[in-house]
């Protein structure tokens, strides 16, 4: 059961064979089991996660019942969830007990999924190893002394670990496919606008997009189905027809074009990285497709640019945290400005802090045009060259991240070298494309490597079936972390 | 561009963060070493290039001027840190 796929899983809750409160129980006694090692969950809520459980099998008995019901998804703690703790991966939201859902929750809750859990991330999703939250570091779960990536480094160690079937997470500059790639997993950042961002705590809004991370590319079309979806009250919703994300898995590859960016392979990226995503590649050729080399010459600028705009955006995003409504308040202070100015330095983390900084300054008087307006008008330099990648193949494919999982402690010290190990998913963020991850290997030190799709606009169907038929003549996507293996 | 300790105190003083000097300090090396990385964008030639805010070419929406939201205060200011009467409490502002 705990290797099942959605599809399995929804089979036998459909046949009577499971039911949702068997299937939840199940994953949360594994999680009782697991997570004192991994740390991947912030707050698991058995009495909750088995009364929606519960919930779903009187829908299923109704006759109600469809693909998601009573499966148990892992929700990343960004996303709010009325009545549950709703931390963010900070101190400053310590106490927040969500008043509401977001858009995402909702949808999972209509599906009749079961909300299994907040997962542990990066605090405020800055970061790209789960290193800075302020509930402790997450593990992955092939080498518990290395890092799951981040942001989304719970969702992607619950996943890989089997302490879900299947979890949520957000990409701002790679905190989906960076996490999923360091964990053996796969994970999809859709279109932006594709996913609703209401309830979605903001980072920078003009980047952020929630997206599925779960064990194949099928799963994850599965979850995308329930995710995706016009909302009126994210003013970037975008209104589209609904599609079926799974429509398109069984179609071969035959006659696919596939770009190759010759700086995706350029200096930078590790050996034994570079040797599986070319296997990947190989095995892609084998299915029938074509390659042929393009070229994103704008995209080394893409870690300066964002480095400049995500930022920008949080420093505005994040002084809603003032100790006046929700969250974290200082217990003692001299005046208002006294109260904002302790609480906020109390209820960050170094990390948020330095953000916020960088963003204060790029936006203040006599220096906004030099650094923010300059950043804009490179992300259009950077998304062009994705416009005209594109008029040559169907798909992009490179590396996800530049090297396998690092060790725990090896950049937290050194912010910079932390931030170069999205430098093949930021451009995507940053021109607002799909971009997915998909295991295909593993490194020198027996730890996973992930392969990057990145799609043209709204081409999430199609990246799904290049994901799906590469998985039904692989296994990597199978692999089983030592810590599962030997288990049934 | 060089950042002295003193940007650092200004700038954490618009963001309301409170610093110490030897927080700063820390601060103003690793910011340093991003504005190294961010510098790196003066180097191309951007003359006529229209600025990109966003990823979509939308523009906003506009709904009818009607009440939409229900009154939901209580369940809202259940999770402040401070309220009374239906107000949220801070320090004095005017004497």
């Amino acid at each position: 059961m705990l290797n099942a796929s959605l599809k399995q899983l929804s089979a036998l809750l459909a046949e009577g064979k499971l039911s949702s409160v068997e299937l939840t129980q199940s994953f949360l006694d594994r999680i009782g089991q697991l997570n004192p090692s991994l740390n991947a969950f912030i707050t698991v809520d058995r009495e909750k996660s088995l009364a929606q459980a519960q919930a779903a099998d009187e829908l299923r008995a109704k006759g109600g019942a469809g693909a998601l019901t009573g499966i148990p998804v892992a929700q990343k703690d960004i996303f709010c969830a009325q009545g549950w703790l709703t931390t963010c991966g900070s101190k400053m939201l310590h106490n927040f007990v969500s008043p509401y859902d977001a858009h995402v929750i909702e949808q999972f809750h209509r599906a009749g999924a079961v909300n299994l859990g907040k997962t542990n991330m990066d605090e405020f999703a800055m970061g790209s190893s789960n290193e800075t939250s302020y509930y402790g570091k997450v593990k992955n779960p092939w080498n518990l002394d290395a890092v799951p990536g981040g942001s989304s480094g719970g969702s992607a160690a619950a996943v890989a670990a089997r302490l879900a079937p299947a979890a949520t997470g957000t990409d701002t500059g790679g905190s989906i496919r960076q996490p999923a790639a360091l964990t053996g997993i796969t994970g999809l950042k859709p279109t932006y606008g594709v996913v609703s961002r209401y309830g979605m705590i903001a980072f920078a809004s003009s980047l952020d997009q929630g997206g599925p991370m779960a064990r194949s590319a099928e799963d994850c079309a599965l979850l995308l189905n329930t995710m995706a979806g016009f909302d009126r009250r994210d003013s970037t919703s975008l209104e589209r027809e609904k599609e079926d994300y799974a429509r398109d898995l069984d179609q071969p590859l035959k006659g696919l074009k596939i770009g190759l960016p010759k700086e995706f392979f350029a200096e930078g990226l590790s050996d034994d990285v570079a040797k599986a995503v070319e296997a990947a590649i190989a095995e892609y050729r084998k299915l029938g497709a074509e390659t042929v080399e393009v070229s994103l010459p704008n995209s080394k600028l893409a870690i300066p640019v964002y480095y400049v705009l995500a930022p920008a955006e949080a420093s505005s995003n994040l002084s809603r945290f003032d100790g006046v409504r929700y969250g974290h308040r200082a217990l003692e202070y001299t005046d208002l400005l006294d109260m904002y100015c302790k609480s906020r330095a109390q209820g960050f983390g170094s990390e948020v802090k330095r953000r916020i900084m960088i963003g204060t300054y790029v936006l203040s008087h006599g220096y906004y045009d030099a650094y923010y307006l300059q950043a804009q008008k490179l992300r259009r330099l950077i998304a062009q060259d994705f416009v005209e990648a594109f008029k040559q193949c169907d798909v992009i494919m490179g590396p996800t991240a530049p090297s396998t999982a690092f060790s725990i402690g090896e950049k937290s010290d050194d912010p910079v070298s932390m931030y170069l190990s999205d430098i093949y998913t930021i451009a995507v963020n940053l021109a607002g494309l799909p971009g997915m991850s998909v295991p295909c290997g593993f490194g020198g030190n027996g730890l996973p490597v992930g392969l990057q799709i990145i799609g043209n606009y709204f081409s999430e169907a199609r990246m799904l079936n290049v994901a799906h038929q590469y998985q039904q003549a692989t296994d990597w996507h199978k692999r089983l972390p030592p810590l599962v293996k030997g288990e049934g | 561009m060089t950042l002295a300790l003193d940007d650092v105190k200004r700038i954490a003083h618009l963001a309301r963060i409170e610093v110490s000097d030897q927080e700063a300090e820390g601060y103003l090396k690793q910011l340093s070493g991003i504005f190294a990385l961010v510098e790196e964008m003066q180097a191309v030639d951007t003359t006529g290039v229209e600025p990109m805010a966003h990823a979509q070419e939308v523009t906003q929406r506009l709904r009818d001027d009607a009440v939409t939201e229900t009154d939901l205060h209580a369940a809202f200011q259940a999770v402040a840190p401070q309220t009374e009467d239906g107000l949220y409490l801070v320090p004095k502002v005017i004497e």
